[in-house]
């Protein structure tokens, strides 16, 4: 029994960790190894090798090429970076306060027609969201958001919104009402109450839901292709656009650049992993 | 010299006074439908009184307390608190300490913080030094000073009640509110708490609603009971009235343990029979033709009277024996000294200590 565990786990951590493996690899090697027909694996040569060799001489040339501005683009990587670090924590920000906000509107509030107002809000997430890419295109037109930060933080936020009600109003619905009640008894206001009691216990279920949010925006790809390949392109967005270019992909860059912008994910997950299954299965456990 | 001292005294308001209160809940409960909670109540507390309301579970002694507390809004009636109509004070602004039932501590924060934080709200602005005095005041009251730093979570249920009294009286609020604060504790820490907390409001001189499904509470820790049965109060008095003297059917059958014994009987002369025909017990010549009378096991005794009786079960109290018994077809509980030897099965003639029983005019 205990082996089959760890066979799964070996198993799992190694189609986990495969792809990473081979950015790293990427990311130390010249273009022309990582485009080579046979696979260069073994970061040690010194000397120039064979074609057929498994070996490869290492460079940490992509590392400090992540600066330049490749033939194509606007700007260097680390540029692109800061615009998906500012849309991303602007966005997961906006989620994360309106979804608590709001969740908490329905979890301490008698609301009328409660149940149906948060099938509304979840059932804005039925639709696949790139069905709406073009009238949203049309509408940012209009509107100049389009290749803004402004325009992505919004329509992340709204994607994010309904995740973020759900899973709030899950956490906070565990939060018992005594807590605010007793504050509310004790000589503070229903804000305070929210702000000195509930908000300290819903802290865990805050940050859950700002690592699902996070990780949305963070990899949104097709609206940020769509509407942002002019101006505050994110890294998704820059990497794709760098396919078409005249010199070719520049696989170690990309590579480099891939595991920059795969790294706070990973860390923050790491971080928050404890509660990420309760957040997954918001709404089945109840005390 | 005395004149105003005593005028002032005769123009106090009462602690608490509630006309009317009513409170519905569910479906329709804004349109004056929906599942009654408090229907009506009528309520006045004194200053420093220990009121104690009793009543079964679903009774809405809890919805009584919460709107008392203002974190319910009665639909209709009044509620006022020293003289002031409290309808439109929040809860922070109203000077009632709430202790819950079910809610006791902040489980993360130590002690120290828990009793700290009722002082600690915005609108209080005591000092670190005032704040740090008044927790080591309560805690010494209430004997928990060894506990201050030890996180709630870490507390037995016992201490973790002695530490949500002391949030209450950290304050020295005007008023008391506690929601059957002993519940969940076993029954030796229950009567020991019983004896202390008594003291405690007598000390603090602050009045208390003391909310119970505990009938042994409210007899030995009131001054006043009140019975709530389906949101209304039946009956309110001193615990030696509420007990000797209830004033109905309703109101007796709530109180006693065993419950005191009622039959629906009519006036033969000077006796008391039954519809099928039991005779119970010697009636006065003025009194009502039909009426429900009721006695309690204790002022039943076992023998002289004029039917017979068959015992069913006899249950061994420790002090005393119950006999649950049938005369005729109606069923007669009799606390029986220990040394009683009746067995299951025995036969033997019950009478009502006429003096004891008490009778309420039937339509």
């Amino acid at each position: 029994m205990r082996l089959v565990r760890v066979l799964v786990l070996v198993v799992g951590f190694l189609c986990a960790g495969l792809p990473l493996a081979w950015m790293a690899l990427s990311s130390v090697k010249e273009r022309a190894d990582t485009i080579a027909q046979h696979p260069k694996v073994l970061p040690f040569a010194t000397t120039t090798p064979a074609p057929e060799s498994l070996v490869f001489a290492p460079t940490t040339g992509s590392w400090s090429e992540l600066a330049v501005v490749h033939a194509g683009a606007q700007a260097s990587f680390w540029e692109h970076l800061g615009n998906s670090v500012l849309i991303g924590v602007l966005s997961t920000l906006c989620s994360v306060v309106l979804g608590t906000a709001c969740a908490y509107g329905f979890s301490r509030f008698r609301v009328p027609g409660e149940k149906d107002w948060l099938f509304f809000v979840l059932s804005t997430r039925f639709m696949p969201p790139l069905a709406v890419v073009v009238p949203v295109l049309l509408m940012y037109r209009q509107l100049d958001l389009a290749g803004t930060h402004l325009g992505l933080v919004l329509l992340y936020t709204v994607f994010n919104l309904s995740l973020s009600v759900w899973l709030m109003k899950g956490f906070l619905d565990e939060i018992p009402r005594a807590f605010e009640e007793a504050a509310m008894v004790d000589g503070y206001t229903r804000a305070q109450a929210f702000v000195r009691v509930v908000l300290p216990e819903a802290r865990t279920g805050m940050a859950v839901t700002a690592v699902f949010c996070l990780i949305s925006a963070w990899n949104e790809y097709g609206f940020a292709m769509t509407l942002n390949s002019s101006g505050a392109v994110t890294v998704p967005a820059y990497f794709a656009g760098l396919a078409g270019n005249i010199e070719g992909m520049p696989w170690p860059q990309v590579a480099a650049g891939a595991i920059v912008f795969v790294a706070p994910i990973v860390v923050f997950t790491v971080l928050v992993r404890k509660h990420l299954l309760r957040g997954m299965t918001f709404g089945t456990i109840k005390q | 010299m005395s004149a105003p001292e005593n005028r002032e005294a005769f123009v106090r308001p009462p602690a608490l006074e509630l006309r009317g209160v009513t409170k519905r809940f569910g479906a329709g409960a804004s349109a004056g439908r929906g599942a009654r909670a408090l229907d009506g109540v009528d309520l006045v507390l004194g200053e420093r009184e220990f009121l104690v309301v009793l009543g079964p579970t679903g009774a809405g002694k809890t919805t009584l307390l919460r709107t008392i507390a203002g974190l319910e809004t009665p639909d209709a009636g009044s509620v006022a608190l020293h003289g002031r109509d409290a309808r439109a004070l929040a809860p922070a602004d109203r000077d009632v300490a709430l202790v819950f039932q079910n809610f006791s501590l902040y489980p993360s924060a130590t002690v120290r913080e828990n009793l700290a934080f009722p002082l600690a709200a915005p609108a209080r602005r005591l000092s670190r030094a005032e704040i740090d005095e008044r927790v080591a005041w309560a805690a010494k009251l209430l004997h928990v000073e060894r506990l201050l730093d030890r996180p709630a979570k870490k507390l037995s249920g016992g201490e973790m009640q002695r530490v949500a009294i002391g949030r209450a009286i950290v304050r020295r609020p005007k008023l008391f509110l506690m929601d059957e604060p002993l519940t969940n504790l076993d029954a030796k820490l229950r009567e020991e708490l019983r004896v202390e907390l008594r003291e405690l409001a007598r000390e603090l001189e602050t009045p208390v609603v003391w909310v119970t499904h505990d009938q042994a509470e409210a007899l030995t820790m009131a001054d006043r009971v009140a019975l709530l049965v389906d949101g209304r109060i039946v009956q309110t008095g001193t615990p030696e009235d509420v007990y000797a003297r209830p004033n109905s059917p309703l109101a007796a059958r709530e109180l006693g343990t065993p419950p005191m014994n009622l039959f629906d009987v009519e006036r033969k002369d000077e006796r008391w029979i039954t519809a099928d025909g039991v005779e119970l017990a010697r009636a006065d010549a003025g009194a009502p033709e039909r009426a429900t009378i009721g006695v309690r096991p204790e002022h039943v005794l076992l023998d002289g009277g004029p039917s017979d009786a068959v015992v069913h079960v006899v249950e061994d109290w420790g002090p005393s024996r119950v006999l649950f018994a049938h005369v005729g077809a109606h069923a007669l509980h009799v606390l029986a000294p220990r040394d009683c030897a009746l067995r299951a099965g025995d036969r033997f003639r019950p009478t009502f200590d006429v003096r004891r029983v008490v009778v309420w005019p039937r339509a």
